[in-house]
């Protein structure tokens, strides 16, 4: 399958993309409460900017929501500590944050039906050799995908640094704005997931299925870097 | 007012230098040249010197406590410490009796900085399993806390064989040995660093060091929250080199710069650096590079920014010669340093306008973190 990569606008993308939905609803911006599992630099970060987007913000951890409280509250003020539990039954898309060594410590069926955006990158160096994740041909997040197969997956928000994502939102139309793609099978899931992004003030890509995940990895061509929505496009389709 | 006490500390790596011919020296020599670099810090009046710890072809720093106690022999009153010691990988006991003997040696200048490292080579070189990376360093720095406070010691864990009314040796005087806590930037480590009540040393090699502010924060809150005193002190590493002018300190960082982070780039998966991002990095980022004014001009609001009562740089990054390490150095200790305690002690205002240039621009930082490679972490 080759990517159908566009840097064009959420509401505009559709009529572009081969494999789109035709019957799913199309309200990508009835999203309202996101949650954050993982409580680390990333997940905090993300908590932080998606406040300021407007959205209602629950982040969990590992441990009881008391022991994420006060970074919470310094960190990403405004949002939600709480349990792993309370943000999948209260959140419409969440996203998943912890070091990419633990994601299988979560029950399969936890996310079933939920848009998930699985924003973990594998590091050899610091998550241990994992031949699972270091063989996928898709990338890690098919293996994501194969431990959560309910959630409605998507593979974003991995390709920035942390504080990149401090760094760099942007209003919509600025002429320095960067983008970050989102690639997945859930088409409906995908745009909503770039409404998303686009709130946090990047400019969004659909970088096609899953298993083009494997670009927006580490090594991979686009990966990491601050690019404009026409660029990372364009690298994307010509891998 | 009572006036504040700052400590202003050099870091080392012992990179292996390059060579008046373009060829590496030996490690041998680079050892050599790092006592004289810790007497030459000593000489032109610099609060400590700290060293790594890594286990890797171009960085001689496998063994700082022997660098150190050459070091202290030669000096007065200098502190000797790390940046940072990874206890993971290390007896917290024998860290005790190495430091201890350190301690004595130098009459009480010893000092600790203590990691989970980013640098992980250490895992498989001694027999850990990096899937236990949070667990051990959690269990060791427990012990290490219990150890620094004296007095027999009854501990068991999963770690180290139990210890049963042991009395380590040498003794370490009461408040000797000050430890402090290192951290990327991850919220655990700072509430860790909390929790033990022991001072806490923020790492930032990329991007603008003012974005860790909320950090500080958090650290002081959660002393609070454990009933520990607030005003513990706060450190900053973070990279720099100094020449007698800006073109002269730019462009002989600039290669050694390119070299480290190419190899960064291949070993950890990151972007290939830039001159455009190591320019970034220099006009409002982590590398603190220009003339003794410069430097000093970007220090003093960023530790004013950050509210910190100490800052370590990492005196020159990669291979940079010797004798430019040395001039670093002798600039840092000279000029830069007594210049920054100026321009901290002087009206805020003179500062505010400085800090109000440091957005940092359209290039990103090439590196991924701080000192932890995974943005997840």
């Amino acid at each position: 399958m080759t990517p159908a990569s566009t840097a064009a606008r959420t509401d505009q993308d559709e009529h572009r993309i081969g494999w789109a939905a035709a019957d799913a609803p199309t309200d990508v911006s009835a999203a309202k409460r996101l949650g954050v599992v993982g409580a680390g630099k990333l997940g905090m970060t993300l908590a932080r900017a998606a406040v300021a987007a407007g959205y209602e913000v629950a982040v969990a951890s590992s441990g009881p929501a008391e022991r994420i409280a006060l970074p919470v509250e310094v960190l990403a003020p405004g949002a939600v500590a709480s349990t792993v539990k309370e943000v999948v039954d209260s959140a419409d898309m969440i996203v998943l944050a912890v070091p990419a060594h633990r994601f299988r410590e979560l029950p399969s069926d936890l996310f079933d039906g939920k848009i998930l955006v699985d924003a973990m990158n594998y590091w050899p160096d610091t998550d241990g050799e994992d031949r699972e994740l270091a063989a996928s041909d898709g990338g890690s997040s098919v293996v994501v995908q194969a431990h959560f197969p309910g959630a409605r997956l998507v593979k974003s928000l991995n390709q920035l640094g942390y504080h990149e994502l401090d760094d760099y939102p942007r209003a919509d139309g600025a002429t320095d704005r960067i983008a970050v793609a989102a690639v997945g099978d859930d088409r409906l899931a995908v745009r909503t997931v770039m409404h998303l992004i686009d709130r946090l003030g990047f400019d969004p890509v659909d970088g096609g299925p899953l298993a083009n995940g494997k670009l927006l990895e580490p090594d991979g061509s686009p990966y990491a870097e601050t690019l404009s929505a026409d660029t990372l496009a364009k690298r994307l389709s010509a891998v | 007012m009572e006036e504040r006490e700052y400590e202003f500390g050099l870091d080392s790596f012992m990179a292996v230098t390059a060579g008046s011919d373009g060829e590496t020296i030996g490690g041998d020599q680079v050892v050599r040249d790092t006592v004289e670099e810790g007497v030459l810090a000593d000489e032109v009046g610099i609060d400590s010197f700290n060293i790594g710890e890594h286990y890797r072809h171009d960085m001689m720093d496998s063994a700082a406590h022997v660098v150190l106690a050459a070091i202290a022999a030669r000096t007065e009153r200098i502190r000797l410490g790390t940046a940072v010691t990874v206890l993971s990988t290390q007896d917290p006991v024998r860290l005790y009796n190495n430091f201890a003997t350190l301690d004595a040696i130098s009459g009480g200048r010893a000092q600790l900085i203590l990691g989970r490292g980013s640098a992980i080579e250490s895992f498989p070189l001694f027999g850990y399993d990096l899937r236990d990376y949070e667990d051990i360093f959690e269990e060791k720095l427990g012990l290490f806390a219990e150890l620094l406070r004296g007095g027999p010691i009854t501990w068991s864990g999963k770690y180290r064989p139990p210890l049963d009314n042991v009395v380590l040796t040498p003794p370490l005087p009461a408040g000797h040995l000050r430890t402090w806590v290192g951290s990327g930037g991850s919220p655990d480590s700072v509430i860790r660093a909390a929790r033990y009540g022991l001072p806490l040393m923020l790492a930032v090699i990329g991007g603008r060091p003012e974005r860790f502010r909320p950090l500080v924060d958090l650290y002081r809150r959660a002393l609070a929250q454990f009933g520990h005193r607030t005003d513990l002190p706060v450190g900053l590493h973070t990279l720099g080199y100094v020449a007698a002018s800006d073109e002269e300190a730019v462009e002989t960082q600039w290669p050694y710069w390119l070299e480290t982070f190419e190899r960064a780039s291949r070993e950890r998966g990151w972007r290939p650096p830039t001159r455009a991002q190591f320019d970034a990095e220099v006009a409002h980022g982590a590398m603190f590079v220009g003339s003794p004014e410069t430097v000093a001009r970007r220090i003093a609001p960023v530790m004013r920014a950050l509210d910190v009562d100490r800052i370590d740089l990492h005196y020159a990054l990669g291979a940079v010669p010797a004798a430019q390490r040395r001039e670093s150095i002798e600039l840092l200790g000279r000029e830069v340093f007594p210049r920054v305690r100026d321009l901290l002690k002087a009206d805020p205002a003179e500062n505010e306008v400085i800090a109000g240039s440091a957005a940092l621009g359209d290039v990103a930082s090439p590196v991924r973190s701080t000192h932890a490679p995974a943005p997840t972490r």
